[in-house]
C-alpha cells in the first residue's frame, strides 16, 4: 500500500507539471498581450507596461516565466492582483465558501444520486422508476444556469423560502439552494449510472450464488449488488469534482456567492490573466489530489484490487 | 469490468439460513403420490409433454441469412419507440438548423424597441425580448448555432480523440506511454475551466470555430481513453493474425480490422456527449466568454434574458426549452444507440 501510494504520487508530478504548463501556455503564449488588456485599448505609457511586465516576470523567456510561476505556486505565493491585493488573500477569502458549496453539492449528489439510482435499478419498470428516469433526463438536458434561475425565481423570489442571493459569509441556509443547483446535473447522471449498474449486476452469477446459499435479500442487495455497483459510481464521483469546480463558477454567479468561481469570473471580465492562471492552477491541483483519493477508495470498495 | 473477475469472490463463510434452523421433523415431510418426499415449499409444477412440445436445444434457423453486429443493432434500434421519438425530434431540429426560413418568416435581427418585452400577438407567437426582437424567430434561427457547434465538436472529438487513442492502444510501448501521459495531463484540466481560460483570450472576437476548437481541445480525452481500451481488446483477436498472415500491413490492419471493431463504444460515447457540448457552449455564453451578442444563439439569448427574469420570465423560458429539447433528443438517441449496440452492457 505504501509503495503504491508513493508510485501514484510520483506519477502525479508529470501530470501536475504538464497541466499547469498547458494552462500557462494557453494564456501567455497565445497572441494577445495580457498587459495591454489591462488598459482596455487605451494608450499606455511604455514605462508602465515595462514595469508591469517586470512585476509579473513577463519580460523573461517563456519557460523561465513558467518555472518562476510554478515555484511560486508551490509555495502559495501567487503574487499580487492588478489592483494590488495579494492573490493568496483573495483566494483565502473566497476559497472556504467554494469548498463549503462544493462539499454540500457533492454530498447532495452522492446521497440522492445513489439512493434514487438504487431505488430505480432494483425496481425497474415500476412507476417510480419511470418518474425518476424522466426527471433525471430532464435535469441533464436543462443547463445548470437555467435550473438555477428557475429555483431562484420560484423559491427565492416568489415563495421567499430561501435567500435569493448569499451573504458575504454564507451559511448553510444561504448555500442550500446553490448546492442543490450545482449538484443537480451530476445527481441525475449518478442516478442513471447507478441504475444501469444495479440492473446489470442484479443478474450476475455471484448474486444468484449468494441467494442460492440462503443469504437474505437485504445482505445480497447491500453486500453484493450495491457494493459492486459503487465501483463505477465512485469513479464518476472522482471525475465529477472537476465538473463541480467549473460549475461553481456558474452557480456562484447566479447566487452571487463570494467564491473562487466568482473571483475567476471577475478576473476574466477585467482581463486579469495572471489571476485566472493562479486560480485555475489551484483548482487543477485540487482535482488531481481528489482523483488520487478516489483511487485509494477503490481498496475499500473492491476487495479484488490489491496494492502491492 | 467488475463482472469478469467476480468469480474470484471469496466463498461466503457465514452459516446459511438452512443451518440455523432446527432439523425438520418427520411430520413436516409430506409424501406425495409417487412416493418421493417433498419438504414444505418445494412443491413445483411440471407440465406434461403434451402441453409443451419438445424442442431442440440451442436450435438455430439455418435458413436465415447471416446478419452482422451492425444489422442486429439496427434491428434492435428500429424496434425502440424512444429511438423513433428522438430521431423525429432530431430530424426537425436539423431541418430547423439548415432551413430556418421554413419555420420562421420574421428576421431575427430586425428588432424595434417599440416592441420591447411586448407579449405575443399574431405572427409573433412567443412575443418580444428586451431589444424588441421576435423571440420565436430567434429561437428558430438559434438552432443552427447550437446544433452546428454540437455536431462539429463531436466530429472533431471523434477524429482527434479516436486517432490518438487508437495509435496509443495499437502501437503500445513507448508511443502508448507518451500518449497516455498526454491523456493524463489533459484529463487533469476540467472542460469548463480549460475552456474559460482559453476563450477569455479571444474575449472580443469569439466565433463558432473558436468554440468548437476549444471544446475539442478539452474533451478529446474521454474519447481517446475509450478508443484506446477498445483497440487494446480488438488488436489481439484472431482475424488480425489471419490478416497479417495474408500479407496485410500493420497500418492496414489498424484501419481495416481493429478500428471497425472498436467503433461501437466510440459511437455510443459520441452520441451521448453531443448534448453535453451544446450545454457547455450555452454555459460559456452565459459566463460571457462564449459567443457575443451579434450572433443569434440560445446561450446568448438566455444570458441576456437573465436581467428581466422577474419582469418577463418568458424571454428566458423559450430559448431554455428549445435548448433542453435539443439536448434531450440527443441524449435519448445516445441511450437507444447504447442499448442497440451493447445489449448486454459489456462495453461499459
Amino acid at each position: 500500500m505504501g509503495k503504491y501510494l508513493l508510485r501514484r504520487i510520483l506519477q502525479m508530478i508529470p501530470v501536475v507539471i504538464g497541466s499547469t504548463l498547458l494552462i500557462y501556455a494557453l494564456v501567455f503564449l497565445l497572441p494577445g498581450d495580457p498587459v495591454v488588456a489591462i488598459f482596455k485599448g487605451k494608450p499606455a505609457q511604455p514605462q508602465v507596461v515595462a514595469q508591469i511586465k517586470a512585476d509579473y516576470n513577463l519580460d523573461k523567456p517563456f519557460i523561465i516565466q513558467y518555472l518562476l510561476f510554478l515555484k511560486n505556486a508551490l509555495t502559495f505565493n501567487f503574487g499580487k492582483t492588478f489592483s494590488g491585493q495579494l492573490v493568496s488573500d483573495v483566494i483565502g477569502r473566497a476559497f472556504p465558501n467554494t469548498v463549503k458549496l462544493a462539499l454540500m453539492a457533492f454530498v447532495f449528489e452522492a446521497i440522492f444520486g445513489v439512493v434514487f439510482g438504487v431505488l430505480s435499478g432494483m425496481n425497474k419498470g415500476r412507476w417510480y422508476d419511470s418518474v425518476i428516469l424522466v426527471l433525471s433526463l430532464l435535469l441533464i438536458s436543462v443547463p445548470t444556469f437555467v435550473t438555477g434561475f428557475l429555483l431562484q425565481y420560484v423559491f427565492g423570489v416568489q415563495l421567499a423560502w430561501l435567500p435569493v442571493t448569499a451573504s458575504a459569509d454564507p451559511g448553510f441556509i444561504d448555500l442550500l439552494m446553490p448546492a442543490m443547483v450545482l449538484g443537480s446535473v451530476s445527481m441525475a447522471s449518478i442516478i442513471r449510472l447507478t441504475r444501469s449498474e444495479i440492473s446489470a449486476n442484479k443478474y450476475m452469477d455471484y448474486v444468484r450464488t449468494a441467494r442460492a446459499k440462503g443469504m437474505s435479500n437485504k445482505s445480497v442487495t447491500l453486500r453484493h449488488i450495491i457494493r459492486n455497483s459503487m465501483i463505477t459510481v465512485v469513479t464518476y464521483l472522482g471525475a465529477d469534482i472537476g465538473a463541480l469546480m467549473g460549475g461553481a463558477m456558474v452557480t456562484e454567479r447566479i447566487f452571487n456567492i463570494n467564491g473562487i468561481g466568482n473571483v475567476t469570473y471577475q478576473a476574466i471580465v477585467r482581463g486579469e490573466a495572471p489571476l485566472v492562471v493562479s486560480v485555475v492552477t489551484l483548482m487543477v491541483l485540487i482535482f488531481v489530489v481528489c482523483n488520487l483519493l478516489v483511487d485509494l477508495l477503490y481498496v475499500v470498495l473492491d476487495p479484488r484490487i490489491r496494492y502491492e | 469490468m467488475s463482472n469478469a473477475n467476480s468469480v474470484n469472490k471469496p466463498v461466503e463463510q457465514e452459516p446459511t439460513e438452512f443451518d440455523r434452523k432446527a432439523p425438520i421433523s418427520a411430520a413436516q415431510v409430506r409424501v406425495i403420490e409417487d412416493g418421493t418426499a417433498t419438504l414444505p415449499g418445494q412443491e413445483r409444477f411440471v407440465a406434461s409433454v403434451e402441453d409443451i412440445p419438445m424442442q431442440g436445444i440451442d436450435q438455430v434457423d439455418e435458413g436465415a441469412p447471416a446478419s452482422s453486429m451492425w444489422a442486429q443493432a439496427w434491428r434492435r434500434l428500429r424496434r425502440n419507440p424512444l429511438f423513433i421519438v428522438s430521431s423525429i425530434l432530431i430530424l426537425i431540429i436539423v431541418l430547423m438548423a439548415v432551413f430556418p426560413g421554413l419555420f420562421a418568416h420574421v428576421n431575427p435581427t430586425a428588432c424595434s424597441l417599440n416592441d420591447s418585452t411586448a407579449g405575443p400577438r399574431a405572427g409573433h407567437p412567443f412575443g418580444f425580448d428586451l431589444q424588441g426582437c421576435d423571440i420565436y424567430s430567434r429561437v428558430v434561427y438559434g438552432t443552427r448555432t447550437s446544433v452546428s457547434i454540437g455536431i462539429l465538436t463531436t466530429v472533431a472529438v471523434v477524429i482527434v480523440g479516436g486517432l490518438i487513442g487508437a495509435i496509443a492502444g495499437y502501437f503500445g510501448g513507448i508511443i502508448d506511454s507518451l500518449l497516455s501521459r498526454l491523456i493524463d495531463i489533459f484529463y487533469a484540466v476540467p472542460l469548463l475551466l480549460g475552456a474559460i481560460v482559453l476563450l477569455q483570450m479571444f474575449h472580443d472576437d469569439s466565433n463558432i470555430w473558436k468554440i468548437v476548437i476549444t471544446l475539442t481541445l478539452f474533451s478529446w480525452v474521454s474519447m481517446a481513453r475509450i478508443t484506446r481500451s477498445a483497440v487494446l481488446s480488438a488488436k489481439n483477436l484472431e482475424f488480425n493474425t489471419a490478416s497479417t498472415a495474408l500479407g496485410s500491413s500493420r497500418i492496414r490492419n489498424l484501419f481495416k480490422h481493429v478500428l471497425p471493431n472498436s467503433l461501437a463504444p466510440m459511437i455510443v460515447t459520441a452520441t451521448m456527449s453531443l448534448g453535453s457540448y451544446i450545454v457547455a457552449e450555452a454555459t460559456l455564453d452565459f459566463l460571457g466568454v462564449g459567443l457575443q451578442g451579434n450572433v443569434v444563439s440560445w446561450g446568448v439569448d438566455i444570458s441576456n434574458a437573465q436581467s428581466q427574469l422577474t419582469s418577463a420570465p418568458m424571454i428566458l423560458f423559450y430559448p431554455s426549452v428549445a435548448l433542453a429539447i435539443t439536448v434531450l433528443a440527443f441524449i435519448m438517441l445516445g441511450d437507444c444507440v447504447q442499448d442497440a449496440l451493447d445489449p448486454t452492457g459489456e462495453l461499459r
